[in-house]
């Protein structure tokens, strides 16, 4: 889908790639180097032939229960370029001491709330952010609740929750006991 | 694009006679709007330094709504995921499921029945009626136009009325199933959905004649809450929020999905990026989803609804009480879920609101292993601050109307 797009990055970039890949359903995906994130994106919205220029979103994967789970984190860019019309889809492979890569809200403003979003949900810190803080948990929420580790029913109530007897499963773990 | 009005800016007053008003002195002020707020559509809580009426700094802060839709969908079974994609949306709830339920099908590779698809053409363009409803009606309710919101919801109830007909729920639809729809159309539903078009054609004129051209809803709207094109794009705008600034693009047109390429229809787009065109850009395709449904019901061919293959879809419940293999079937798919091989995938539909993305990936055991959902309004909402510093406070109003956010999508 995107393939045009990443072999014109490449040619510029060489180095900057560790692998490219297209998945099963066709969409081509090319994994950076962290370090060159800024320069590639940078690069991919204001070359012409480029043009990715709308910054869909981004997210992270916990590959803790996969088979292949070594570096733990990958983080996903998606683009688009509203004058090829074209989706782009980017990686970048994070290990799981203390995970940091390079923020890309200096190239897209939309990046802010998205890495604010990753931070929160998976633990990875973004340098050069202007303001990472959590985004939808609250400030006094502890650990990362999208890691693959943090227990479904794991409760953190801001005031202590009466327990609930009753009830067979919960909420949480209080009516369990 | 018509414009309502040919109304003149009106004169500044002379610089002689504001030199004999007093300097007023001011200090800054931080205010809060919300999270619980008539304003705030769902819980968003605003916190804004106002310096006079003027905002100069604005930071919402969200997540009061978060209800853990990723984690929760990690842990059940695709289909199971249906309920939760729900309440994302939960004005254009069908639209959330139909397109989950297209990248779970891509991810398989699936290709569904021909009738399957107009239905779900038809049903999401319902759902984008009833959102776009809302929204205009909402605008109208919180510029002091009672009555206009009033119609609008009027003929959000009717969509209401058939959509329950549809699905059996007004708001929490869980329409359609991996593969295909869960059930075809009511007897006589075509012909009622049709009158209630003509009924919301003739609502939607009422509104239109109230706002459009209405001298303080153009003055409230109009130039206020402008984002330029570079910062839309930036933000990651889509929908009718970027078509607003002239930027041409839609999931519909760009890459059609089911049978949108058989469907005549335009798309609208404005020029300035303002509230005004905002709500034209909805007003307009308000009219060409009708059309869309009209045309997608007509067409509609018989057949099945749902692909012939039990290893995704129940057999029919004759087979399961009549065969083993059928019971067999129907005890795999409930116990361990639709067989989704190893895989990641990231598509795409236009629901109301822009671009709803999902970037799944599965581990093959049948039980999603990620479910990323790119909701528009994220998006939309981060550029908030950007579209309203340095303006009044009275454009943050209509400014939160247009770009319709919705706390469910927004804070998953």
């Amino acid at each position: 889908m995107s393939l045009r797009a990443l072999t014109l990055v490449k040619e510029k970039y060489p180095d900057a790639f560790v692998e490219q890949y297209t998945d099963r359903t066709g969409g081509a995906w090319g994994v950076l180097k962290p370090d060159s994130l800024r320069q590639v994106l940078a690069h991919l919205k204001d070359d012409p032939q480029l043009d990715f220029k709308l910054f869909l979103s981004m997210d992270a994967v916990d590959r803790l229960q996969l088979t292949d789970s070594v570096p733990r984190f990958e983080v996903v860019y998606f683009l688009y370029s509203v004058t090829h019309h074209e989706h782009l889809r980017l990686k970048i492979r994070a290990g799981e001491e203390a995970p940091e890569i390079p923020s890309a809200t200096s190239i897209f403003q939309g990046a802010n709330w998205w890495e604010r979003f990753v931070w929160d949900f998976y633990g990875i810190r973004f340098t050069g952010h202007p303001d990472l803080r959590r985004i939808l948990m609250y400030e006094e929420f502890k650990g990362h609740p999208l890691r693959k580790d943090y227990p479904l029913r794991e409760r953190q109530p801001l005031i202590p929750e009466r327990p609930i007897r009753d009830i067979f499963r919960g909420p949480g773990t209080s009516g369990t006991a | 694009m018509a414009h309502a009005d040919e109304r003149e800016i009106e004169e500044r007053p002379p610089e002689e006679d504001s030199e004999l008003e007093a300097h007023l002195q001011t200090r800054r002020m931080m205010i809060n709007l919300g999270p619980s707020h008539p304003a705030m559509h769902g819980t968003v809580r605003m916190r804004v330094e106002l310096e006079g009426e003027t905002i100069v700094r604005a930071d919402p802060e969200i997540g009061f709504l978060h209800r853990g839709f990723q984690k929760s969908c990690e842990n059940v079974t695709w289909n199971q995921c249906l309920p939760y994609t729900d309440r994302l949306n939960y004005v254009s709830a069908i639209m959330n499921n139909l397109g989950f339920l297209k990248a779970v099908e891509k991810l398989v590779g699936l290709e569904i029945p021909e009738r399957a698809q107009y239905i779900r053409v038809a049903a999401s363009e319902l759902h984008r009626m009833h959102d776009h409803l809302t929204c205009v009606g909402a605008i109208g309710l919180e510029l002091g136009g009672f009555s206009a919101f009033l119609y609008a919801i009027e003929g959000r109830e009717l969509i209401m009325d058939r959509v329950s007909e549809l699905t059996g729920a007004r708001l929490t639809t869980t329409f359609g199933r991996v593969g295909g729809l869960n059930r075809d159309l009511p007897d006589g539903w075509i012909d009622r959905v049709n009158r209630t078009l003509d009924k919301i054609h003739e609502l939607l004129g009422e509104v239109d004649g109230l706002l459009t051209a209405n001298r303080i809803f153009v003055d409230r709207m109009r130039g206020t809450g402008v984002i330029t094109t570079q910062d839309a794009l930036d933000f990651g705008f889509t929908g009718p929020c970027l078509r607003a600034n002239g930027i041409n693009y839609d999931v519909r047109k760009a890459h059609p999905y089911w049978v949108y390429d058989r469907m005549n229809f335009d798309i609208p787009v404005g020029q300035n990026g303002d509230n005004y065109d905002r709500y034209l850009m909805r007003m307009e395709e308000l009219k060409q989803s009708e059309a869309i449904v009209r045309q997608a019901l007509k067409e509609a061919p018989p057949g099945p609804i749902i692909v012939d293959d039990w290893r995704v879809a129940l057999p029919p419940k004759a087979e399961v009480y009549g065969t083993i293999e059928g019971v067999i079937s129907h005890f795999k798919l409930v116990m361990e879920g639709v067989p989704v091989p190893p895989g990641e995938v990231y598509d795409c539909t236009e629901a109301a609101n822009g671009e709803l993305g999902w970037y799944l990936v599965s581990d093959g055991s049948g039980r999603p292993y990620k479910v990323h959902v790119r909701s528009p309004g994220f998006a939309i909402l981060s550029g908030v601050p950007r579209m309203i510093e340095g303006r009044m406070l009275a454009d943050l109003i209509p400014t939160f109307d247009t770009i319709n956010m919705i706390g469910g999508e927004v804070e998953q």
